[in-house]
């Protein structure tokens, strides 16, 4: 056995977890370190709007993590590195912790606010934005929808449901991150590239999906017959 | 880097622009003026103007009783938080990338319905001896708002010396565009170059105006230099930037945002917190360096009712948005 596919094998054994965790954790800590000198008078990068700064993260973090899970199969697949489908499901929770983020920033930063600090109005304003908003009524149906997704990432849950079930519950991310381009798609103004180049990245991946199972039930069809 | 005690701009206008130097410029024009006429005739400076324009520095300005109650924001967000998508999308961009515009020597093409269309070097447009400072709230589409001491000139004295004949009823204005120079023009983001237009008794309206400067000096080249449009009731989008054509017609003339979704962004303009973006509420706003939750509610014409309501009585200002 090379040397090199036993530091990848030992590298996915002791490194990959942890050193996942960090790099999913860091857009996070560096958001929050951003806001510490913000909040404490000290230089910041989030410019002279953070609120909308903070939006804008939050969104784009939840987006690309979203995007990122939905590629680990496929890399698999292309390297057939398989200690990789280790980290999947934790770069899926953490799309939904940002998207998370991402809503309550909104409506604690923005709606909150606007309310002036009353929270049944908050929520008046929330509902009020869903109802009205198309691009606010896509990103909510997307953080509501990671919902069920998030709930069942645990190992029990897999047992509980059964790992067919399970995988078919979880193909609802692709419809997800659709709703997801869309909802950056339409809050941009102009001509923008930004919602495009997502929605490239992530066709690609529906694409391959796509013709990845149709040569499934091909090869099934085939050697059943 | 924007949260700082003793705010500059709190000081008075005299601290912030000093009066020696104001002197000092008018005097280094003077004396411009009476050597410089042969020097620059010859230099082939696109025009034959005996006289300078100002690109950096000081400018000399009357004050005036256009005054905003509020803190004026920090120069550092006036000059660095600003669209000119012609530069990029980000708000930091503009700032970053417009110092490749060439705004020197300036030229304003008038064409169009006028007695005298022709080509006009800036400074034979605007008087830099007669300058006035006005402060206006400039209220972005994007439900924010900054305050903002302009140097300028009325539009309506600029209106008068181009001269647009009878049937002319409405004014184009054109941002100049130069695709090396502007980086974000590589995309369409709009359909280049900017374009926007008022109708004509709004650009002789007495809050329509032309500036030259911000905060006592020449403006940054990120917040539309050399000249550009304010018209404070608007929204941002209207108060074109670094004018390159002026254009009388007598239809209404094609605006860029209106363009590229008409039923977001109308001609008019007018803010207005009773209709909402189709996107966005427009109710409330959020105060650009006024603090981290700093919002005021939005005022119809953004608090300049008194000056121009009467120009649209009678319209349906939801539907005429």
């Amino acid at each position: 056995m090379s040397t090199r596919a036993d530091l990848l094998k030992r590298f996915g054994r002791d490194w990959l977890k942890p050193l996942s965790f960090w790099l999913l954790a860091l857009p996070g800590l560096w958001l929050g370190w951003q806001w510490w000198a913000l909040l404490t008078g000290a230089e910041h990068a989030l410019g002279f709007n953070p609120i909308e700064t903070t939006h804008r993260f939050l969104g784009d973090t939840a987006l690309r993590i979203l995007i990122l899970s939905l590629a680990i199969t496929p890399f698999r697949d292309l390297t057939r590195w398989t200690p990789v489908m280790k980290i999947r499901r934790r770069v899926g929770l953490a799309a939904f912790w940002y998207a998370l983020l991402h809503l309550l920033a909104y409506m604690g930063l923005d709606l909150l606010v606007a309310a002036q600090g009353n929270v049944p109005g908050m929520f008046a304003g929330l509902w009020n934005d869903v109802v009205e908003r198309i691009y606010i009524t896509l990103g909510m149906f997307a953080v509501i929808g990671l919902v069920p997704l998030a709930l069942t990432s645990f190992n029990s849950s897999i047992r509980a449901l059964g790992a067919h079930l399970w995988q078919r519950l979880h193909l609802a991310v692709y419809p997800i991150a659709v709703l997801a381009v869309f909802h950056y798609g339409f809050m941009v103004k102009g001509h923008q590239l930004g919602p495009w180049v997502h929605g490239g990245v992530l066709g690609i991946l529906l694409v391959y999906r796509i013709v990845h199972r149709l040569r499934k039930v091909q090869a099934r069809n085939r050697s059943a017959a | 880097m924007i949260r700082r005690k003793n705010e500059i701009w709190q000081l008075s206008n005299e601290l912030v622009t000093p009066k020696p130097a104001f002197l000092n410029r008018r005097q280094i024009m003077k004396a411009a003026g009476a050597l410089g006429v042969t020097a620059l005739a010859g230099c082939g400076q696109g025009s034959a103007s005996a006289r300078q324009m100002p690109t950096e520095g000081a400018l000399a300005a009357q004050e005036t009783n256009w005054q905003v109650s509020d803190d004026l924001t920090p120069y550092e967000a006036v000059t660095g938080y600003n669209n000119f998508y012609e530069f990029g999308l980000d708000k930091g961009d503009p700032a970053r990338y417009a110092s490749a515009m060439t705004t020197s020597p300036w030229n304003i093409e008038v064409s169009g319905l006028t007695d005298e269309p022709r080509e006009y070097a800036l400074q034979d447009l605007v008087d830099f001896d007669a300058l006035e400072e006005r402060v206006y709230r400039l209220r972005c589409v994007e439900a924010w708002s900054m305050v903002i001491p302009w140097v300028g000139v009325p539009l309506a004295s600029i209106i008068e010396r181009l001269r647009p004949s009878n049937d002319a009823r409405y004014v184009q204005f054109e941002t100049y565009l130069n695709r090396n120079e502007m980086r974000g023009t590589r995309l369409r983001v709009l359909d280049w170059p900017y374009v926007e237009g008022l109708r004509l008794d709004e650009a002789r309206n007495e809050l329509a105006f032309l500036a030259v400067g911000l905060y006592g000096e020449v403006l940054p080249k990120q917040n539309g230099a050399p000249i550009r449009l304010v018209v404070p009731w608007k929204y941002g989008y209207k108060s074109i930037k670094s004018i390159a054509k002026i254009r009388f017609t007598s239809e209404e003339p094609a605006t860029s945002w209106n363009q590229s979704a008409p039923n977001e962004y109308g001609f008019y303009s007018n803010v207005n917190p009773n209709r909402a973006h189709p996107r966005w509420s427009q109710s409330s706003e959020r105060i650009i360096g006024g603090g981290l939750l700093a919002r005021r509610e939005t005022e119809m014409f953004n608090g300049y009712e008194d000056q121009v309501a009467s120009m649209y009585a009678g319209m349906d200002l939801i539907e005429q948005h």
